[in-house]
């Protein structure tokens, strides 16, 4: 791949990232009541602090200039302080970061498994009574609420058979969490998966390995699945947003530290400058990791220009 | 009427109907039907469990938990269908709108909507939650908004095809205003393939609209929406976990039978879609 529509494809993050950054701060400006008195969540002060405190804000500045300073801030990473503790948003964040990132790779692990098993049975043998279990299986999947089968799965697991934690941040600890969070990933994998399997059965170089006479595991294993696994693949961006969007409801099932609590707790209590924060750089992230997976596909299929 | 018989044809979606109609039966006779009133209170049920005159058992106030599910069907599915309506009329009149609008206004306005797609979805809705407040019909409104951008961008490749088809350009030529031209050949046109989409998502809206309840950020207490329900018995689920089991069951089986529906007329309305 040449280095021009390289460019021209991160170039390209630049304007989304500005449209997705001015509807955070425009909501933000949208918010009913002074963000001042929020930030002071109700402790007397006189008007001197209280025209201090504005000041130390911003928001005694028109509104052009607040918002040329927050994307110039945003760009360098400063989403201000929280209300509540007045640490750095950043800081917050990246605290919290590694706790989202294990879930999600936990989910996106057990979601492509269970996904994948579920959608090659049913590709391989489409059209009968085993495609239908395994297709409903799939749409039971994406049906299950997550915050649900997240409990359920603690009271049988942890509570009535005791065999997993529910608390704690060690690996045995994330299995449950994984779990309640994979299921709904592998409904929509194994949906993918399976449309592609068929895609590729009907291929001429399968036929060609039939008539060499592999077994047909092998026709599967070797030749089918390889080449039918492009395709989700490349829908990873996709699901990155349902594992960020599952994490904020896991974590508040399983009680987890994480981007989705802080997130869901800082709108509770009213803490903008988090929820600024963590909606902006959950933005920024997907939009990189899209361009990251369109990048990477076009390496490996030379047929796709990224 | 061919719709309706390939759809009768699937045992997937005639199960997905039946179950359908009997929710949506419930939700409508449900005061009536309804062993004991939603919100009566009881000291002496407290956590009671199922028995023969609490079928689901009862809450922490000892209110009967299978009165409050047939009652917050109404809710749950309320807010999903008013979900729906949100994302479908918004998003198919912002579609039609710039795809129509052509030029710049196209240019810009599809850039818009995919920089607006790049939220994941629950982050958007839980953004507008934050401006708005929350509240169940708050809930769904971030939710119908956050649907928007999904609706626009389906509306608008579809329209773009649809007007440069030939019938389109005979309307237009025989000196059709536009108004007259969107209703009365691209919308007509349009329809299936927003009934499919509307039908995709009504099971993810009443999905997403419970989950923003659970968070704490839709329907608050008393009310008996079902992700409200199951947040309140989130403490006590331990001794308790009839408060847990049976509202997620009636919301898994609501969306499941959504789903069903939605997923064969896709495959009976999108030809490309048959084998599946």
């Amino acid at each position: 791949m040449s280095l021009r529509p390289l460019l021209l494809r991160l170039l390209g993050v630049i304007p989304t990232l500005l449209i997705t950054w001015t509807v955070v701060f425009g909501a933000m400006r949208l918010v009913p009541g002074d963000p001042v008195l929020l930030m002071l969540q109700g402790t007397p002060v006189s008007d001197a602090a209280l025209a201090a405190a504005r000041a130390k804000l911003g928001v005694d500045r028109p509104f052009l200039v607040q918002y040329v300073s927050f994307i110039a801030h945003a760009a360098e990473g400063d989403f201000g302080d929280s209300f509540r503790n007045g640490q750095p948003v950043t800081q917050l964040i990246a605290d919290e970061f590694p706790f989202t990132l294990q879930l999600a790779l936990g989910g996106l692990a057990i979601g492509l498994v269970l996904g994948l098993i579920l959608g090659l049975i049913a590709g391989v043998w489409p059209d009968g009574w085993i495609d239908t279990l395994c297709m409903t299986s799939a749409l039971a999947g994406l049906s299950l609420p997550s915050f649900w089968i997240g409990m359920l799965l603690i009271q049988v697991f942890a509570t009535e058979l005791g065999w997993l934690p529910v608390l704690g941040t060690g690996i045995q600890a994330l299995i449950l969490p994984s779990l309640s969070l994979g299921l709904f990933v592998a409904g929509g994998m194994a949906r993918l998966i399976r449309n592609s399997i068929i895609d590729v059965m009907g291929q001429d170089f399968i036929r060609t390995a039939r008539a060499k006479g592999l077994s047909s595991f092998v026709v599967v294993t070797k030749h089918a699945l390889r080449n039918a696994m492009i395709p989700p693949l490349t829908l990873l961006g996709i699901q990155f947003a349902l594992l960020i969007g599952g994490a904020v409801v896991t974590e508040t099932v399983f009680a987890r530290p994480g981007i989705g609590r802080l997130l869901v707790q800082a709108v509770l209590e009213k803490d903008f400058p988090v929820v600024q924060g963590v909606v902006a750089l959950t933005t920024a992230a997907f939009v990189l990791v899209n361009v990251a997976i369109d990048i990477a596909y076009g390496l490996i299929d030379p047929r796709v220009q990224a | 009427m061919s719709t309706l018989r390939r759809l009768a044809a699937s045992p997937g979606a005639v199960a997905g109907m039946v179950v359908l109609a009997l929710i949506l039966a419930m939700a409508a006779i449900a005061p009536l039907v309804a062993p004991y009133d939603w919100n009566a209170t009881s000291q002496c049920r407290r956590l009671a469990p199922m028995s023969q005159a609490h079928w689901f058992g009862c809450d922490l106030f000892g209110r009967d938990i299978l009165s409050r599910i047939l009652v917050g069907a109404r809710y749950s599915l309320g807010m999903g269908i008013a979900t729906v309506a949100i994302s479908l009329v918004f998003g198919a009149a912002l579609g039609v709108a710039i795809a129509y609008g052509g030029g710049r206004i196209d240019r810009v306005g599809a850039r818009v909507i995919d920089a607006l797609l790049c939220f994941p979805p629950i982050i958007l809705a839980i953004l507008i939650v934050a401006v708005l407040g929350v509240g169940l019909w708050n809930a769904a409104l971030a939710v119908g908004i956050s649907g928007i951008p999904r609706f626009a961008r389906i509306t608008r490749g579809a329209t773009l095809s649809l007007a440069a088809r030939d019938f389109v350009e005979a309307a237009r030529a025989i000196g059709g205003s536009g108004t007259r031209v969107v209703f009365r050949h691209l919308l007509p046109n349009l329809a299936p393939i927003l009934i499919v989409l509307t039908t995709l998502d009504l099971g993810g809206a009443v999905l997403f609209t419970a989950t923003l309840s659970f968070l704490g950020l839709g329907a608050q207490p008393p009310t008996p929406e079902w992700g409200a329900m199951l947040n309140a018995g989130r403490e006590y689920v331990r001794y308790a976990p009839w408060t847990m089991v049976f509202p997620g069951a009636a919301l898994f089986l609501t969306v499941m039978a959504v789903n069903l529906v939605g997923d064969r007329l896709s495959a009976v309305l999108d030809p490309r879609q048959r084998r599946r």
